[in-house]
């Protein structure tokens, strides 16, 4: 074997791959890219680590050194001495307060949170539904169980209500195959009927299984749930009425719905809760005296009703009009084509928009305190505040509910969020 | 004789006017229009009744009458002895005042936090995820109280400003913050034009409108010299000179001087003193606001699919005018329609002034007049009337700009 000796030297074995610089791998490098990349980087990430080091300064040490168990503010500076704190012990105080106001029954407490619990199971068939169909059962007696839980007296009124709506069932299961029109009509007529003579066998006594409570003792967090869930279940249904009128080709109609949605939209629900409070017992009869709560009730679901309709008439613009052609090509009529290929499709792209405007209206509730109802601002800014044990706790009541309304906003979001990727049926 | 194709004319039978598509909707509007008219004539007639039993009745005269309480912040002239009716224009020109600073300071909130959001600096970006999901997810009510606080529990009172040896001291010496309100300094003039004040500012509006067209007609101009030559003039120092010219000379005739705020007794005076209310309700806005123009700006970014930057310097535009004149006018056309109903809502939202005594068309006209006139159902009504021109005007304005920059297709 001949050998060159021009070559110095041949290496005979590979050699293995040297590690990379160290300023191109690991932390180093995800450090030069993302934070240190330019000087205009540099100096927003100085720049942003000094805002996180003001902020957490000034909250850690506040919260860290919290006292949770004094009876009023003297008595909690007096722990603290001086030092920095946050005197939690008004949360832990008021608790009760700050969920369910200061005239909810004590002993009473356990209904609403049975409410609220149940609260859970009647919404989890509608929120996943990989779960048994058979539970949306349940979903449907929810609203007669958590109203007698929580306003009590007689449990004849809820059942009258409850078998008002089976007896309308029933009627249009058995006509409404004919034609959705008398159905829909005489279900109207047979739920009546059916309120109407069970108004007889209400009993009119004090003494029931679980005492009364007048909606006027309703208040703190509590107050806001149930505005929240209400308007939001009930502006649904009247949304999508909304929103098919406003697409109907009959003028009237179509007049009637624009106008409604158009001057809700238009004014601040601040001017609608006034008209609950001072104006709308004005139109009705003299002699009836419809609670603040239901008034109240009443206009946010109108409010909320009118921005659902917005949303769903987006989704109904976004089918394409072959669908609309199709459903008529099959010989459907109009309820069915709008029940059966329609509505689904069309309430589908506008679950983002809903959840949006359920949030924006969870949020809204809060501006009952302003028309003097105890929810948990106005719980926060009237018996609490002006106290003497709690004058000038601003701080904890404020960002406690801050958390509150964060967790419960934060979440649904997330939900609408997973539900959409769920919902995705195009391919990407 | 009859031909075979036409068919039978079968006479009008009832049952038509529910099952024949024909005659079916002129049916449901009719049941619609009875079902209206009988509600509107049942609210009525409660309403009538209603007031003749508290005695009252609907009228207006309340207007005229001295209205009895202060205002404190204010842009006219106005004392207790003016009238409801003047209260309600204070009130509205309040509403005006903050949803417009709002409208300004939630626009450059929300264009930084958007555009910082989709940084390529991590922890910059995840900070503004930050601020947005905190701002968006509770609600202005509770963010307009807690800038409240701090701006009358946290901030020093004017005595704190007083000795030798204060515990606060003005910023710059010229702004002093104070849980009374931030007073700045106030520009006046030594020999003004005319007598009343907001004469002469409306001369400066003149002058600076007068400026806009200038600027536009030399853009024009450039526009038209680059098209012919190839070549575009450098520009920028005529439009600064149209802007800043005439209005320093104007400032010069009429003697501008500045006031600053001082320390007299217990409070400051001189200068602009802007209330807390005021503060706490222009801040809140702004910043809960801006978390949502905040989304809406980087919607708008991320709608603007990456080959048009790519395309844009594949044609060897610079970075600069890539930006100005191939991104931003398609990101605009997804941003503005947004920001807009935004707009909308920083005014409806303007409303919570109650909350915090910023007195604004709700809190005067709704809130103090109707109290002490008991004129419920005007108070509100007009206060919705209010609220309700404003909505249709904004949207009026957005439905022409949508049309104006609406994809031209054939």
């Amino acid at each position: 074997m001949p050998t060159d000796t021009s070559v110095a030297f041949v290496r005979t074995a590979e050699i293995p791959p040297s590690p990379p610089p160290a300023s191109e791998t690991g932390i180093v490098k995800w450090l030069r890219e993302n934070l240190f990349s330019s000087w205009g980087n540099t100096i927003l990430t100085l720049f942003s680590f000094w805002a996180i080091y003001v902020i957490l300064t000034a909250t850690v040490p506040w919260i860290v050194n919290g006292v949770w168990t004094t009876s009023s503010l003297a008595a909690c500076r007096e722990v603290l001495q001086g030092e920095v704190g946050a005197c939690f012990s008004v949360l832990t105080e008021r608790w009760n307060q700050l969920l369910y106001g200061f005239k909810y029954p004590v002993e009473e407490y356990w209904r609403p949170n049975l409410a609220f619990l149940l609260l859970f199971a009647a919404a989890a068939p509608v929120l996943f539904f990989d779960l048994p169909r058979k539970l949306l059962i349940f979903t449907a007696l929810y609203p007669f169980i958590a109203y007698w839980l929580i306003w009590g007296g007689s449990i004849m009124i809820p059942i009258v209500a409850l078998l008002g709506f089976v007896a309308g069932y029933f009627v249009f299961d058995r006509f409404g195959k004919q034609s959705f029109a008398q159905g829909f009509f005489g279900a109207i007529v047979a739920a009546f009927v059916v309120w109407w003579l069970g108004g007889f066998l209400i009993p009119d006594t004090e003494d029931t299984l679980l005492p009364a409570v007048p909606s006027r003792d309703l208040g703190g967090f509590m107050l806001n749930m149930m505005l929240g869930v209400t308007c939001v279940s009930l502006s649904l249904p009247l949304g999508i009425v909304l929103a098919l009128g406003r697409q109907s080709k009959m003028p009237l109609i179509k007049g009637i719905c624009v106008i409604f949605i158009e001057f809700i939209r238009g004014v601040p629900l601040i001017t609608l809760l006034f008209v609950a409070s001072v104006m709308l017992s004005y139109f009705f009869p003299p002699e009836s005296t419809v609670d603040l709560f239901l008034r109240v009730v009443i206009m946010i679901t109108m409010f909320s009703a009118a921005y659902i309709a917005e949303v769903i008439r987006g989704g109904l613009a976004a089918l394409p009009k072959g669908q609309y052609e199709a459903a008529d090509s099959l010989g459907l009529d109009y309820p069915q084509a709008m029940r059966l290929i329609i509505l689904p499709q069309a309430l589908k792209i506008s679950i983002p928009g809903i959840v949006n405007v359920a949030v924006g209206l969870f949020k809204d509730t809060t501006l009952v305190s302003v028309i003097s109802m105890f929810d948990l601002v106005g719980m926060i800014r009237g018996p609490i505040l002006a106290s003497t044990e709690w004058n000038g706790v601003y701080w904890e009541l404020l960002s406690f509910a801050a958390l509150l309304f964060f967790i419960v906003c934060y979440g649904i979001s997330q939900y609408s969020q997973w539900l959409e990727r769920r919902l995705a049926t195009d391919h990407r | 004789m009859s031909t075979a194709s036409d068919p039978e004319q079968t006479s009008f039978r009832l049952s038509m006017l529910i099952n024949d598509t024909r005659y079916r909707s002129l049916t449901f509007q009719a049941i619609a229009a009875i079902l209206l008219a009988l509600s509107i004539w049942y609210l009525g007639n409660n309403l009538i009744q209603n007031l003749r039993e508290a005695g009252l009745n609907i009228s207006f005269e309340f207007f005229g009458e001295p209205a009895g309480y202060d205002i404190n912040q204010r842009l006219i002239e106005y004392d207790s002895q003016s009238s409801h009716g003047r209260a309600a224009v204070v009130g509205i020109l309040n509403t005006l005042l903050v949803a417009f600073l709002a409208c300004i300071t939630a626009t450059v909130f929300g264009v930084i936090a958007g555009v910082l959001r989709l940084s390529n600096n991590w922890l910059v970006a995840k900070l503004m995820a930050f601020y947005v999901e905190i701002f968006r997810n509770i609600p202005v009510l509770i963010w307009i109280i807690i800038i409240f606080t701090i701006m009358t529990a946290v901030l020093p009172s004017p005595r704190a400003f007083r000795g030798d040896d204060p515990a606060s001291s003005m910023f710059l010496d010229a702004v002093a913050f104070t849980n009374r309100g931030v007073y700045i300094p106030g520009p006046s003039f030594n020999a003004p034009l005319f007598e009343a004040t907001a004469m002469n500012w409306l001369l400066v509006l003149i002058v600076l409108i007068g400026s806009l067209f200038g600027a536009r007609a030399i853009s024009s101009w450039a526009t038209k010299v680059q098209e012919e030559t190839g070549d575009r003039p450098t520009t920028w120092y005529m439009t600064a000179g149209v802007w800043l010219v005439p209005v320093v000379i104007l400032m010069f005739i009429m003697g501008l001087t500045w006031t600053f705020p001082e320390l007299k007794g217990f409070n400051f005076s001189g200068g602009i003193k802007i209330g807390g209310p005021l503060i706490a309700l222009w801040f809140a806005l702004s910043i809960y606001t801006g978390a949502f123009i905040a989304e809406n700006v980087r919607a708008g970014i991320q709608a603007i699919s990456k080959g048009q930057t790519e395309a844009a310097g594949a044609l060897g535009l610079r970075p600069g005018r890539i930006m100005n004149l191939v991104i931003l006018p398609q990101a605009l056309r997804v941003i503005i329609p947004p920001l807009i109903s935004q707009y909308l809502n920083i005014t409806k939202n303007s409303s919570l002034a109650i909350a915090v005594g910023y007195a604004d068309i709700t809190a005067t006209l709704g809130g103090i007049t109707l109290n002490q006139t008991g004129r419920a159902i005007e108070c509100v009504l007009l206060l919705m009337l209010f609220y309700l021109t404003i909505s249709l005007l904004i949207s009026a304005g957005m439905n022409v700009y949508n049309n104006s920059i609406k994809l031209k297709e054939r």
